[in-house]
């Protein structure tokens, strides 16, 4: 099985063997991901070149930041729709900071950053003393936030933006090829967060969690100190990635991130973890948007009208769970 | 469980307040129904309108839907301005046909209903339309593209809205009309065409949202499969901006033209940067106060706008004038311009 088991108060000090191994759960979505790079490449002469990778990286970053957050979040059996608009709010405060107030850029990602964290608190803080469901809460927080950045911005766009704020989409050179440093970030990040849900104790509580809540407050998990801070911790991933976005295109924009709450769980589930909670793994994650992105890019490639995009990726992820699910009660 | 009731209570309050304050006295009520309240086009077209509306002593109720194609939201913002007591209703239809029987229902009721911007289908069902030719729109900027392209032969990506939608169809379409280009069949594009023409010179073809992230996405994707695009058509100045960062990025932006429609401030500034070849300008603000207007004159003597069609005109806007194309300096465009 792919879960780890639920821990002791403490978590063990050493891993066993079976721990130590790569998460079964990304082989499927590890799988799919390499065949859909075959397949691709049989298809355009243009797609299996390193710049069009660095290309694919460069269009999935934000959203495969914004699902570092949404994976947290489902793991403990939560969701979150207002992950877009929160990157949206986070995008135009520090633009707006920066371009029509003339803070100093970096303080302004700063406070764009405390902005998205501070409403991933308010979510955490409504779900845990409320006891109100993450999705009515994150729904209701998704009318709020995306009226508020509207309201702010009057709906304009913030262009002409100083260097700070868009050094993440400046590039570098690998031998030929030019990668952009918020791809660095991206996949910093994963593994960062690899390692918290891997190798230390808030981690395996997180899982824990998600598995058996009353089993975990029974063992002295702080069951809602972990929740709290796992949706305070996806307010900050959205920051970030409003950071990566603004970044991309250059300008603050309120209108963006409408549908990519719903883009960010489409990666969570293509990667593999459960909606259900307790089961997952981050780099499954990273696999599920890079899976989504590589079926854009690779279907304009071919030629194939964006209409046609829509309905293969929706087949693509009721395919994926469906795999999973069907491999799961085979084991 | 006290808490939550405490909570419902205080928002329960804090919406009465919100009420209270947006009610107003006994003047002309006017209403407007925009496709959504987030693109500043609409947001431009209910500024133009309160101040009209402010200007006549009269009251402006606004709604808009969530999409651009959100019907429900329209229909249910029709029936509440009713009993709101609006007697004239100003509405950019989303969909054009399904927002018929919400309109026949306000009209039995004495309303007179106008269409900005975009027509309904038949445009008869409005008491009348003031709008922008979206398909001359397209004409424009594609007359403009083939002028200043001469002999080259063209390659070109077009950055559209989303499927379906006819304000994207026919800025679509009458940009390759205007470019002189025939669709599949030999037969020449017509507003009348029903769907986006692609192939031919078309060479990518993907849809933009009109938003500037995906408009970049879809950029770099079309510049992947066809390197030597030379050409690009975007549905509004986001998702040009977006594909002229991919064209820069790739170190294209220099060898490749892109034209637009919209003609917002923001849009006029990216001509006179030299980002977009040109745009075709729109009035969005000129519709809003000559709806406004029609309304409050109803309002006074009962007398209904003039049916039918006016064109609130599209201008092309461009930093360099091509022979046999008339254009506006970008100087024309900044004074006419609509947003910051």
């Amino acid at each position: 099985m792919t879960t780890p088991p639920a821990p002791l108060a403490k978590a063990p000090d050493r891993l066993t063997l079976r721990e130590r191994l790569p998460n079964i759960a990304i082989l499927g979505p590890l799988l799919a991901l390499l065949l859909a790079v075959i397949f691709f490449s049989t298809q355009s002469d243009r797609f299996l070149s390193p710049q069009n990778f660095s290309l694919i990286f460069q269009q999935v970053s934000y959203v495969a930041v914004l699902a570092i957050g949404q994976t947290l979040i489902i793991l403990t059996s939560g969701i979150d729709l207002a992950a877009g608009v929160m990157m949206a709010l986070g995008g135009v405060v520090m633009t707006r900071l920066a371009v029509n107030s003339g803070l100093n850029p970096f303080l302004a990602i700063g406070l764009g950053l405390l902005a998205t964290t501070f409403i991933g608190w308010i979510n955490g803080l409504l779900i845990t003393r409320l006891r109100l469901p993450p999705f009515i809460v994150t729904l209701g927080m998704f009318g709020i936030v995306f009226g508020v950045t509207q309201v702010y911005s009057r709906s304009e766009t913030v262009s002409n933006l100083p260097a700070p704020l868009t050094f993440f989409g400046s590039t570098f050179q690998i031998g030929t090829t030019t990668w952009t440093y918020g791809t660095l970030l991206m996949l910093a990040l994963y593994l960062l967060t690899h390692l918290i849900l891997t190798q230390t104790s808030p981690g395996r509580h997180l899982y824990a969690v998600g598995n058996n809540p009353e089993a975990a407050r029974l063992t002295g998990i702080p069951t809602n100190r972990v929740l709290l801070m796992v949706y305070t911790l996806a307010g900050l991933t959205y920051g970030i990635a409003a950071l990566l976005l603004t970044a991309r295109t250059g300008v603050g924009d309120p209108n963006a991130g409408q549908t990519e709450a719903l883009a960010s769980i489409t990666a969570v589930v293509l990667g593999g973890t459960s909606l259900f909670g307790g089961r997952g793994a981050i780099i499954g994650t990273l696999l599920g948007a890079l899976i989504v992105g590589v079926f854009t890019n690779g279907l304009t490639l071919m030629g194939v009208p964006s209409v046609y995009q829509y309905i293969i990726t929706g087949l693509l992820t009721i395919l994926a769970v469906a795999v999973d699910q069907i491999s799961r009660r085979k084991a | 469980m006290r808490t939550p009731t405490k909570l419902v209570t205080a928002a329960l309050a804090a919406a009465t307040v919100l009420g209270l304050a947006f009610a107003q006295g006994n003047q002309p009520v006017i209403g407007l129904i925009t496709k959504t309240d987030t693109n500043p086009f609409f947001v431009k077209m209910k500024e133009g309108a309160q101040k009209e509306a402010t200007r006549l002593g009269a009251r402006l109720m606004t709604a808009a839907g969530k999409a651009d194609n959100d019907n429900a939201s329209q229909v249910t913002a029709i029936e509440n301005m009713v009993a709101a007591g609006a007697k004239t209703i100003l509405i950019t239809p989303a969909d054009s046909k399904a927002i018929i029987p919400a309109i026949k229902k306000a009209q039995a009721q004495g309303v007179q209903v106008i269409a900005l911007d975009s027509p309904t289908d038949p445009a008869s069902a409005s008491d009348a339309l003031f709008a922008t030719n979206n398909f001359q729109a397209g004409v424009l900027i594609g007359r403009y593209a083939k002028a200043a392209m001469g002999n080259k032969p063209l390659k070109v990506a077009t950055l559209d809205l989303f499927p379906g939608h006819p304000v994207g169809i026919a800025r679509h379409n009458g940009f390759l009309a205007g470019l002189g280009v025939k669709d599949s069949s030999g037969k020449a594009i017509t507003a009348q065409t029903p769907t986006n023409v692609i192939g031919g010179v078309v060479v990518c073809a993907q849809d933009s949202f009109g938003d500037q992230a995906k408009g970049q996405t879809a950029m770099e994707n079309c510049l992947q499969k066809n390197p030597d695009i030379n050409l690009v058509y975007t549905i509004n100045e986001p998702a040009g901006y977006g594909a002229h960062q991919a064209l820069k990025n790739a170190g294209k932006d220099k060898a490749v033209m892109i034209v637009s429609v919209d003609g917002g401030c923001n849009g006029v500034r990216g001509v006179q940067s030299g980002v977009f070849a040109a745009t075709s300008q729109q009035y969005p603000l000129k519709m809003a106060a000559l709806g406004v207007a029609a309304g409050v004159e109803f309002a006074k003597t009962g007398k209904k706008v003039r049916s039918g069609y006016t064109d609130t005109g599209v201008n092309l806007i461009a930093a360099r004038a091509v022979s046999g194309v008339p254009s506006q300096s970008v100087q024309y465009g900044l004074a006419n311009c609509w947003g910051q």
